[in-house]
Parts: structure tokens; sequence; C-alpha cells
């Protein structure tokens, strides 16, 4: 299909689902900053975000060791008090095989990007070869990155039919697909990729926002794009589709205002990890640090928690 | 299937719904800031405090708690002889001060407003009801600015009408109303002063306590005395304000009922007049607009301060064919507003205002649910005290019903369908009111040509309920007349020769 067509396409797609005002939007999550959560709801809030965390490394550096830390940290995130253990834990394909064998057993799941992470540039029998590899090892999740390329140039059914192929490859293991909302430039594109994926993925599949592999990532504001379509796509087929934020949420206090936005969005029974996780290294070390302050009343230490997201 | 529902929009499946109910309660957050109030509030009347001359004072109470807060002086006819005497003679100097050193003194209650910022905003909350958040983040802030604003005007007054030769009124009567109590004293405060006129102003009976309490700050910033001066009362003391001999200029913000009375009163006087009073603002929604953030801008118009809002976007005009989309959106959105305790931080609708306001809002709702109209309310528990009404939305509700018609000040909204321009543009002038209106749409001609057509002072497109000291705010019709704000609201606190 010649690109010309894209904006054709997209008008036919808005006229369906509709389309995001940017100001208006903006304006909705501003407020779910102005939330005051304390005592025992901040504790609640707190744990379950511990317990919707992939935590996460993906880097070049990457080592069977680090993975193994990172995968006891996942599993026992604080010696003290009662701090849940990670949704889990979300390394590249060549790490599923060692962190396996330290969270096998757990309810800690097995994460792997897939699909020629973070650009997707790869011949898809390429990249569905590598997510085909990643479950033969053991992932128990599979997050694949969207063909931008494909979505802009309005090539929707290409997007559509490589995300379905992905999905077949998946066999059992849960997909989140990952829009790169930084790559889509706007609002309204986010939320008609949003329903493009959703259309084709299975229920409690995720949407995912970023890679974390570009200049910006998940912002309450794209958060809230993708919380109300996923709303809408389920209150118009009863299929329910989780969601993942992922980059850029680094302290406990940004990772309330996501859950608020899910509280106000999609309710309860979006609250918890089968529905809704943060793609994150540092933020466990703030929510550990937070929690740690509840328990004991008093902040710790710098030196009691370390920054590394594998460290303790 | 309703037959209003357009086959291009995606239905929905009744069989699923969301859930907004306890998983996640929010422990309470209240603002813990200290108001510093008095027991006693005496008149403030030539830059000091003095008791009413007849020794009368009446209680005030938190709306939330139903609990007193202080009793506050009752002025009669001679306190407001003194204080309008007060002020003609502090007129004799302030109204020869130079621009430049009124500005000053602007600049030092503006700057005081926001030192005391948060002093200022529970104690808005204490005695109106409204919520922290707005009193914190609208109310306290948004006084401070017009008193910024203006100050910058002080110097400048002969190029609000070059070639004209500007002169203040001398002594200005202020009667305003209790929904934005500090807020709508600066309004009227701060473009009076900047003009060079001297101030008697009589806040609302309900909330009279930050009125006397911008008493402070002006002796704080040195105001020389007699330039304001504030009467607290009831409806007698606003009369006597109002038909003084000595108030050149009045101005009024409050029911369309008692702006009528006061322009009868004031037939056959020199004194100048403006009035800004009620309005039943449509707010025009058409079937191209972004719908979540339309909702959104429909709560924020009608359930911004419970209600209690002159240009409130009481009357939803929604375009037939998204009508149900619209209605349950809403729904779904009214179940997580939060109504409760005004000083926690959390609570998106505060308590209403008095027990004689919750009274109305209750016979008009009943009147609604009489006329066959369609009442939906989010159904949340409300505090055993205190005066608290949930947020309400009204559907299937006709031109001739009491609730599309009389201005109900409260959290309901009623809502009207309508198939083509013409005949939103219709409905929306179809009232006695014109203060404001909303338009949401995604096409920049429509909005153009919906902002000529409309007869309301303020026209919103794709947003709602947005303020600027800048920006001048009045009505049409028997939304009163005379602007307040920007160049123009200035202009009318002064004699232009």
């Amino acid at each position: 299909m010649p690109a010309t067509k894209a904006p054709a396409n997209l008008r036919r797609l808005f006229d369906e689902i509709g389309t995001v005002d940017h100001v208006g939007i903006e304006e909705r999550v501003a407020k779910y900053t102005t939330r005051s959560i304390k005592k025992k709801s901040k504790v609640f809030g707190l744990r379950l975000a511990v317990s919707m965390v992939d935590l996460t490394t993906l880097e070049g550096k990457d080592t069977p060791g680090k993975v193994a830390s990172l995968c006891q940290k996942a599993l026992c995130p604080h010696d003290q008090g009662d701090v849940p253990q990670t949704a889990a834990v979300c390394v590249y394909p060549a790490m599923v095989k060692h962190a396996k064998k330290h969270v096998a057993g757990t309810s800690v799941k097995v994460a792997s990007v897939a699909t020629a992470f973070p650009s997707g540039q790869a011949p898809l029998k390429t990249r569905l070869a590598e997510v085909t590899a990643a479950v033969n090892e053991g992932a128990d999740e599979i997050d694949m990155v969207i063909n931008r390329g494909a979505f802009l140039a309005g090539e929707f059914g290409r997007m559509q039919d490589e995300i379905a192929a992905v999905v077949e490859a998946c066999g059992k293991a849960t997909l989140k697909v990952i829009l790169e909302v930084s790559e889509l430039e706007t609002y309204d594109n986010i939320r008609a990729a949003s329903f493009l994926a959703m259309r084709v993925i299975r229920p409690n599949d995720f949407i995912k926002t970023s890679t974390g592999k570009t200049s910006s990532n998940a912002t309450l504001g794209n958060n809230q794009v993708m919380l109300e379509a996923i709303r809408d796509h389920f209150l118009a087929t009863g299929v329910p589709i989780a969601m993942k934020p992922a980059g850029g949420i680094r302290t406990a206090k940004q990772a309330l205002h996501f859950l608020i936005a899910v509280k106000e969005t999609l309710g309860d029974e979006w609250l918890n990890n089968r529905r809704y996780r943060f793609g994150a290294s540092a933020l466990l070390n703030d929510l550990v640090r937070q929690l740690e302050k509840e328990r004991t009343g008093a902040y710790q230490a710098p030196w009691n928690f370390s920054e590394a997201t594998e460290g303790y | 299937m309703p037959k209003t529902l357009s086959p291009s929009k995606p239905k929905t499946n009744p069989a699923c719904e969301l859930v907004f109910g306890d998983l996640w309660e929010f422990d309470p957050a209240p603002e813990t800031a200290d108001p510093k109030l008095k027991k006693k509030y005496d008149l403030f009347i030539n830059g000091r405090f003095v008791p009413s001359r007849s020794g009368k004072y009446f209680a005030t109470i938190n709306p939330a708690t139903e609990a007193k807060i202080a009793d506050i002086a009752l002025a009669d006819a001679s306190d407001v002889d003194a204080a309008c005497s007060a002020a003609q003679r502090a007129f004799i100097t302030w109204g020869r001060l130079p621009g430049k050193e009124r500005g000053k003194y602007l600049y030092r209650i503006a700057r005081l407003l926001q030192d005391h910022a948060r002093e200022f905003a529970v104690a808005e909350t204490m005695d109106g009801g409204k919520p922290i958040k707005e009193s914190r983040d609208f109310d306290v802030p948004m006084a401070a600015a017009h008193f910024f604003y203006h100050a910058g005007w002080a110097d400048k007054l002969e190029f609000l009408a070059p070639g004209r030769q500007l002169a203040p009124h001398g002594v200005v009567g202020q009667v305003i109303p209790w929904n934005f109590p500090l807020l709508m004293l600066a309004w009227k405060i701060a473009p009076a002063l900047a003009a060079g006129n001297c101030v008697v102003l009589k806040p609302a009976e309900t909330t009279s306590i930050t009125a006397l309490k911008f008493g402070e700050i002006c002796q704080e910033a040195g105001l020389p005395n007699g330039v304001v001066n504030i009467v607290s009362g009831a409806g007698e003391t606003g009369a006597a304000v109002i038909n003084h001999p000595l108030t050149s200029k009045v101005a009024f913000t409050g029911s369309t009922e008692v702006g009528k009375i006061i322009m009868r009163s004031l037939a056959g006087t020199d004194k100048k007049l403006t009035l800004e009073l009620g309005g039943k603002a449509a707010n025009i929604v058409f079937d191209d607009a972004p719908l979540d953030q339309a909702v959104e801008g429909i709560v924020n118009g009608i359930f911004f301060n419970q209600g209690h809002v002159c240009c409130a976007g009481s009357r939803l005009l929604v375009q037939e064919s998204i009508a149900d989309e619209v209605l349950a959106k809403l729904k779904r959105r009214i179940a997580t507003l939060r109504v409760g305790d005004p000083l926690d931080k959390n609570t998106d609708l505060g308590a209403i205002n008095s027990a004689e306001q919750l009274a109305k809002i209750t016979d008009l709702v009943k009147s609604g649910v009489e006329e066959g109209a369609e009442k939906h309310d989010n159904g949340c528990k409300l505090p055993a005290k205190g005066f608290f009404f949930r947020p309400t939305i009204f559907a299937n509700v006709s031109m001739s019903h009491r609730i599309a018609r009389e201005e109900i000040f409260g959290p309901v909204l009623s809502i009207l369908t309508f198939r083509t321009l013409e005949e939103a543009v219709e409905k929306a002038n179809n009232t006695a009111y014109g203060l404001s209106a909303g338009v949401w749409t995604d096409k920049g001609s429509r909005i153009l040509k919906m902002s000529t057509l409309l007869k309301a002072g303020v026209v919103w497109a794709n947003t709602y309920n947005k303020f600027d000291p800048t920006s001048p705010f009045g009505g049409f019709k028997e939304s009163g007349f005379g602007r307040e704000g920007g160049k123009q609201g200035l202009l009318d606190y002064l004699k232009i020769g």
C-alpha cells in the first residue's frame, strides 16, 4: 500500500475510535498529581507498585552474574518488612535461560524483549525466530516492538499481521506490544496504534508504552491515552487488555500517580499485576526506600539502598 | 438499541462495566495549616477593626460540620455611614497619589496574599465549604494574580483610553457573593484601587472571614486608613452601602433577583453601576469533539466549586448522535468524584455553602424528577453532618423543565440534545441569561462561527472555566452588564472625560 494513503487510513480510523485533545488530556493527568496518598493507603500503593514491577536490565554489558543478582532482588526486594516479590524480571533473549534458573518455581516470571528490540528493524522471519527462541528457553512473557515504520506509512494491515504472527509464535507466553510512543509523535497516533494492537492480541496481553531506549518514555499523558483506549476497547468488546508503562518512572511518587490514573480510569480490576505493570529498574529501590520509611517512620541513610537495579 | 446511537461509533457491550470500588481507599489527607482565625471579627473601618455600633454580631458556621467558627459584627446604616465617610476622607489623598505609589501598595498586597496563601486557603475552605485543592490552587493564587495585574496598570491608566481624561469615581460601594469570597473581593478591590478609588465592601453573610482577614493584610501592607473598608452583614447592610449618598459607583456580583432590586433602587441617581449576575450556561458538544476531554471539561464546568459558579456549564447540549456515549462516559467519570471533608486534599466536591442553598438545590432536583427527567447520581456516601449533595446528572431534559431554565447553583447538570448547529444556538440562546458558554469541536471554523452566534459574555472553546486577570468577564441580558478584569474591567472604575 503506498504511503500516500496514510492520512486517509488514519482519518477512517479516527472516525471510528475518536481523537484526543492534547491540552485536555494533560489537564486531566495533572489532577492525578495533586492526589495526596497517605499512611495505610500509601503503603498499599507502594506494595502494589512493587508487585507490578518488571525488574529490567537491558544492557549490552549484562552478564549471567548480573542477571542472577537481578533475579535475587526480584524474589526478595528487601530483607526487612513485608515487601512483596516483583512481577517479573525482564532481560534480553540471551539471558532468559540464566534468569529462568533462578526464578523457576516462584511466582516471578521471566519476560524477554524480542523482535529485534528496540528498533524492530530486522526481517520478520528473524524477529519471529527470536521470539520462538526466547519462548523455548523458558520465557513466560515476550515484549515485542511494533513496526513503527509500517504504522506511520499507514500500512495498518502489515503492522497488525506482524503482531498476529508474534502472538502465534508466543504460544502460551503472554505478549506485551511496545508501541514506542515517542516515535508515534502525537496522542492521536498513540490511541490509533493502541487500537490496532488491541484488536489482534489476546485477553490479558499487554500494550506497553516504550522501550526505554529513546529520549522520552512513559508519561502520565501517554499512559492516560492508552488506559482510555483499553477502557473503550473493553467496554465495546469485553476483551480486557493489560497495560505496561515503561521507562522514565524512577520515583515512588511517580508510580503512585500512575496507579491513581489506573484506579480512576479502569477501576479496581486493573489494580493488579496481571493487568498493570511497571517496566522499570531504578523505581524498585525508591519503592523499597519509601516502604522502609513508612515502616520505621524515618528515612534510612542513603548508603542503605543501592541505586543499581540489581543491588541492595 | 436506542435509536440515537450512531452506527459509526463503537457500541457498548452491556455485559462489561468497570468497577470503581474500594480496593484502594485513600486515607484522610487533611490540610493542616493554621488558618489563624479569631473568635470574633469586627468591622474594618478607617484602617482599624471596630465593633459594630449596635453591638450586634452574627455567627458564621463551617458548612461541612455545621460548627460555629466565629462571631461576625453586623454593620447597620450608621456603621456603613462611618465607613463611607472614612473612604471619602481617604480619597482626598489616595485619589491624588501618583499611580506609581498606588501600584506599590497593590504589589505589596499581592505579595502578602502569597505569603499568607495557605492560611487564606484553609480559612476560605472552612468558611465556604469549597475543597482545599480549589482554594489552594485556584482562589488564592488567582486573587493574588488580580492584585499583581492591576498593580501594573496603576501608573499606566492614560494608556487605557488615549486622548481622554480619566478620573476615579471617589467612593465605590461593592457587594460580593459567597461562592468565591476572596477572589470576588480581589476582582472588585484591585481595579478600584488601581484606578484611584476608595472602597466600601460588603462580603456575603455566610463568608465574611477571608474579607475581614484581608483587612489585616491591608494593615500589614500599610495601606492608608480608609482606602479599604469592610462592613459585614446581610442584605440590609448591602442596601445601605449601595444607597449611601457618598458611593458614586456601585459594583455588585450576585443573584439576578437582587441585581434587579439594586437597579431599581439606583434609578434616578447618577451612580454608575456594574452588575455580574446569574447564568445558565450552555456547554455545547459536537459529535467530532474528543469525547474524553469534553467529558472532563463538562465535569469541570459543572462540578467545580460544587457548581456554585455563576458561569457553570449547567446545561449540556450534546449532539444527538453521541448523546448516549457522552452520558455513559459522564456516569463513569462521576463515579470517581470524591465528595466529603473540604479540608481533605483529595476531595473533589466539598460542602454546599449553606442549608438554604442545599434546600434550593434539593427542591430543583425534585422538580426535575417530577417533570420527567432521568436522574443519575454517583451514589456515594455523604458525611452525616454538614451540607452535602451528590454530583447529579439529568438526562432527557427538555427546554421547558425548571432545571433547564432556572439557575440551580449546585452540582447538577441538565443534558439536552440537538441535531444541527442552528438548533444548538437556538437552545443555547433561549434563556434569560448570557454569561458564558462552551463549545467542543475539532473544527476551528465552527468555533469561530459559534462564538459570534452565542449571546454570552465568555465563550470557551474546547475548555471550560478558564480565568485570567487580563481577560474581561461579564454578561449579556439578565446576567448583567459591565466587565471585570482586563482593560474593560478597569475602565468601569474610571470616569472618562
